[in-house]
C-alpha cells in the first residue's frame, strides 16, 4: 500500500511536464472550445459576450456554406482510396527481391517527406493553365494524337468529375470536367502514394508467412487467389489503421492547399471545413461560431473513427 | 525447366523494374522541374524546355536580396530544434511513467492521451490562440515553441518503445538502490536512443513544416518561419517563378538532409507510431 502511494507520487513527477502541457494545451482547450461554441464570442465586436445556447449549431445547420464546404471536404477525400491502394501496390512491387530496389523506395518516398508549403507552391506553378508544364505537356500530347481537346483550367476551374454545380447543391452536366478540386486530389495522390502508408504496408508484408503462400501455390492457387485469401487478410490491421488515420486527416484537411493555392476558390469550391473555420476565427474573429463548426467537425471524426472501430474489429475476426 | 523458370523470373523482374522506373520518374520529375526552373532566367520559363539554355545560379542570391530568407531559415531551425528537444524530453518522462511505473489510474490516463490523438488541430487551435493572447505570447518564439513542446503522440511512441526494453534491467538497478530518476537517466533513456532518434526526426520535420500555428501567431517579419515566409514570398514575387522555385528548393534542403541521414530512424518511427498498444 505504501509502495503504491510512493509509486503514484513518482509517476506524477515523471508525468508532470507532459501532463501539464496536456491539460493546458489539449484537454483544457478542448473543453474551453466546447463552452465557446455556445456563446456569441467575437474578438472584434464591442457587444459583451453572452451565452446563446444552441443558436450557433442551429444557424450552422441552416448555413448553406457549411453543407457546401462539407461537400468539398468529402470530395477532396476521393483521392484517398487511390492513394491507399496505390501504396499497397507499390509496396508489393518493392517487396520483390531484386538488387538495388531500395533506390526506388527512396525516390518514391521523396514527394511525401518534401510535402508542405514549398510543394504546394510548386504544384500551383505546375498547374498554371497558360504556361504551366502540365498543360504544356497535355497540349503536346493532344496535338500528337490529333485530338482537339481543351486542356483543363485546373486550379481556376469550378468543374469537377461529379458535375457538381458551384455554390449550389445540385448537379449540372456542363460542370463535368477537371477543375480545382480534382487538381488537389491528383496532387494528394502524388504526395501520399509513396509515403508513410507504403512504408507501413512494406513492414506489414514481411509479416505475411511466406510458407503459406508457397504451400498455396503448390496446391495450384493463382497469384490473385493467394493475394485475396492470404496476403490481404494478413494486412487487415494495417489497412484498418491507415484507413482510420486517413479519414481523420481527410476530414480536417485541405487548409494548406486552400490557403496557399486557391484562397478557397474558385467560387468556394476548394474551401474545406478546416479552411472555413480558419476564416471564421482568424479573419472574421467569430470565435463562438468557429468553435461550433470545429466541434461539428470533431463529431464527424468521432463518428467515423467509432464506425471504423466496429467494422474493423469485425474484419479482424476473419483472420 | 530450371532455365525456363529463371527466364520467367528475369522477365518478371525486368517488368517490375520498368514499372518502378516509370513511377519513380513521375515522383521525381516535378522536383527536377523545380530544380531546373530555379536556374532559368525569367524569359525562359514559359518556353517549355526542361533544361535551361543558360544557367543562372545568381537566382539563388536574388532570393536572399528580396526577402530575409536566411532569417526565415534560422527562425525555422531554431524553433524546430527547441520543439524537438523539449517534446522529446517531456515525452520520454511521460513514457517512463506509462511504461515503467505501476500506479492507480495509469491505463485510464493513457487512454485519455490516446483519445486526444484524434482531436482535430483546429478544435484546440482557437482556444490556444486566445490563451497566447492572455499570456502576452502573441508574436513571439515562446508562443510558437511552448504549445508544441508536449506531444501525446511522442509519449505514445516512446511508451511503445520502452515496453520493448526488458524490465529485468531496471529491476536489477532498483535492487542496487538506484532511484527512479537514475534508472530513467542511466538505464532506460540510453536504451531508448533509437526510439528517441525516431521521435526527434519526426518532431523536427513536423515543426519545421508547420504552417497554421505560425501563420496565426506571428505578425513581425523578423520572427517569420520558412513556411509563412514562403507564402509571403509567393504572394509578392509570385510572377518570378525562377526565384520562387529557388526558394522552395532551398527550403527543402534540411528535410532532405534529415531523410538522407536518418532514413532508418524515420522508418522505425513511422512504424512504431502505428502500433496500437
Amino acid at each position: 500500500m505504501k509502495r503504491q502511494r510512493r509509486n503514484f507520487r513518482t509517476a506524477l513527477l515523471f508525468l508532470g511536464p507532459s501532463l501539464f502541457g496536456f491539460l493546458l494545451f489539449t484537454a483544457g482547450p478542448l473543453l474551453f472550445s466546447l463552452g465557446a461554441s455556445f456563446t456569441n464570442w467575437n474578438l472584434q465586436r464591442t457587444i459583451p459576450m453572452r451565452f446563446v445556447g444552441t443558436a450557433n449549431f442551429t444557424s450552422l445547420l441552416a448555413d448553406r456554406r457549411f453543407w457546401l464546404f462539407l461537400g468539398n471536404t468529402l470530395y477532396l477525400m476521393l483521392g484517398m482510396p487511390f492513394a491507399i491502394f496505390g501504396s499497397l501496390w507499390l509496396a508489393i512491387l518493392l517487396k520483390r527481391k531484386i538488387r538495388g530496389i531500395g533506390v526506388f523506395r527512396s525516390l518514391l518516398y521523396i514527394p511525401s517527406f518534401a510535402s508542405g508549403v514549398a510543394i504546394l507552391i510548386l504544384w500551383k506553378t505546375l498547374y498554371n493553365p497558360d504556361f504551366g508544364p502540365v498543360n504544356d505537356g497535355l497540349r503536346h500530347l493532344f496535338s500528337a494524337l490529333h485530338v482537339h481537346w481543351d486542356a483543363p483550367q485546373w486550379l481556376q476551374s469550378t468543374r469537377n468529375l461529379a458535375a457538381l454545380e458551384p455554390e449550389k447543391t445540385s448537379i449540372n452536366r456542363s460542370q463535368f470536367g477537371i477543375g480545382a478540386r480534382d487538381a488537389i486530389n491528383f496532387m494528394g495522390v502524388w504526395t501520399a502514394i509513396g509515403g508513410n502508408n507504403m512504408l507501413l504496408y512494406l513492414a506489414a508484408l514481411t509479416n505475411v508467412p511466406e510458407e503459406l503462400i508457397e504451400a498455396a501455390q503448390l496446391d495450384g492457387a493463382s497469384s490473385t487467389r493467394c493475394f485475396t485469401s492470404i496476403t490481404w487478410p494478413h494486412l487487415a490491421p494495417t489497412t484498418f489503421f491507415i484507413l482510420v488515420m486517413s479519414i481523420i486527416g481527410g476530414l480536417q484537411g485541405g487548409f494548406e492547399q486552400a490557403k496557399i493555392m486557391t484562397s478557397g476558390g474558385p467560387a468556394g469550391t476548394t474551401t474545406t471545413l478546416a479552411y472555413f473555420i480558419y476564416s471564421l476565427a482568424f479573419e472574421q474573429y467569430r470565435i463562438g461560431y468557429a468553435s461550433a463548426v470545429a466541434w461539428v467537425l470533431f463529431g464527424f471524426v468521432l463518428i467515423a473513427t467509432l464506425a471504423n472501430w466496429r467494422f474493423g474489429n469485425r474484419a479482424a475476426e476473419y483472420i | 525447366m530450371l532455365r525456363n523458370i529463371s527466364r520467367q523470373t528475369l522477365l518478371k523482374n525486368a517488368g517490375t523494374i520498368a514499372l518502378l522506373s516509370f513511377l519513380a520518374a513521375s515522383a521525381v520529375i516535378p522536383l527536377l522541374w523545380m530544380l531546373f526552373t530555379s536556374f532559368k532566367p525569367l524569359q525562359e520559363i514559359e518556353n517549355g524546355a526542361l533544361l535551361p539554355k543558360s544557367w543562372h545560379p545568381e537566382n539563388y542570391s536574388a532570393v536572399f536580396r528580396q526577402v530575409p530568407f536566411a532569417r526565415y531559415c534560422m527562425n525555422s531551425v531554431f524553433v524546430a530544434a527547441w520543439v524537438t528537444f523539449l517534446s522529446c524530453f517531456t515525452s520520454a518522462m511521460g513514457a517512463y511513467a506509462f511504461a515503467r511505473l505501476d500506479w492507480k489510474g495509469r491505463d485510464s490516463v493513457f487512454k485519455l492521451y490516446l483519445g486526444t490523438l484524434m482531436v482535430p488541430g483546429v478544435v484546440t487551435m482557437i482556444p490556444n490562440y486566445t490563451l497566447m493572447v492572455q499570456f502576452h505570447l502573441m508574436d513571439s518564439f515562446t508562443g510558437l515553441i511552448i504549445p508544441s513542446a508536449f506531444g501525446a503522440f511522442g509519449t505514445f511512441l516512446l511508451r511503445q518503445y520502452m515496453l520493448g526494453i526488458p524490465r529485468a534491467l531496471d529491476e536489477a538497478a532498483e535492487m542496487d538502490g538506484a532511484s527512479h530518476w537514475s534508472i530513467f537517466l542511466d538505464v532506460v533513456l540510453p536504451l531508448s536512443k533509437p526510439g528517441l532518434m525516431a521521435l526527434a526526426i519526426l518532431t523536427f520535420l513536423g515543426s519545421y513544416g508547420s504552417f497554421y500555428w505560425p501563420l496565426i501567431l506571428i505578425k513581425s517579419e523578423s520572427l517569420r518561419t520558412l513556411p509563412v515566409g514562403m507564402m509571403v514570398f509567393d504572394s509578392i514575387y509570385g510572377r518570378e517563378t525562377n526565384l520562387l522555385m529557388a526558394a522552395s528548393l532551398m527550403s527543402l534542403v534540411p528535410p532532405i538532409l534529415l531523410f538522407l541521414f536518418g532514413q532508418k530512424h524515420l522508418i522505425r518511427g513511422i512504424i512504431l507510431g502505428s502500433v496500437k498498444g
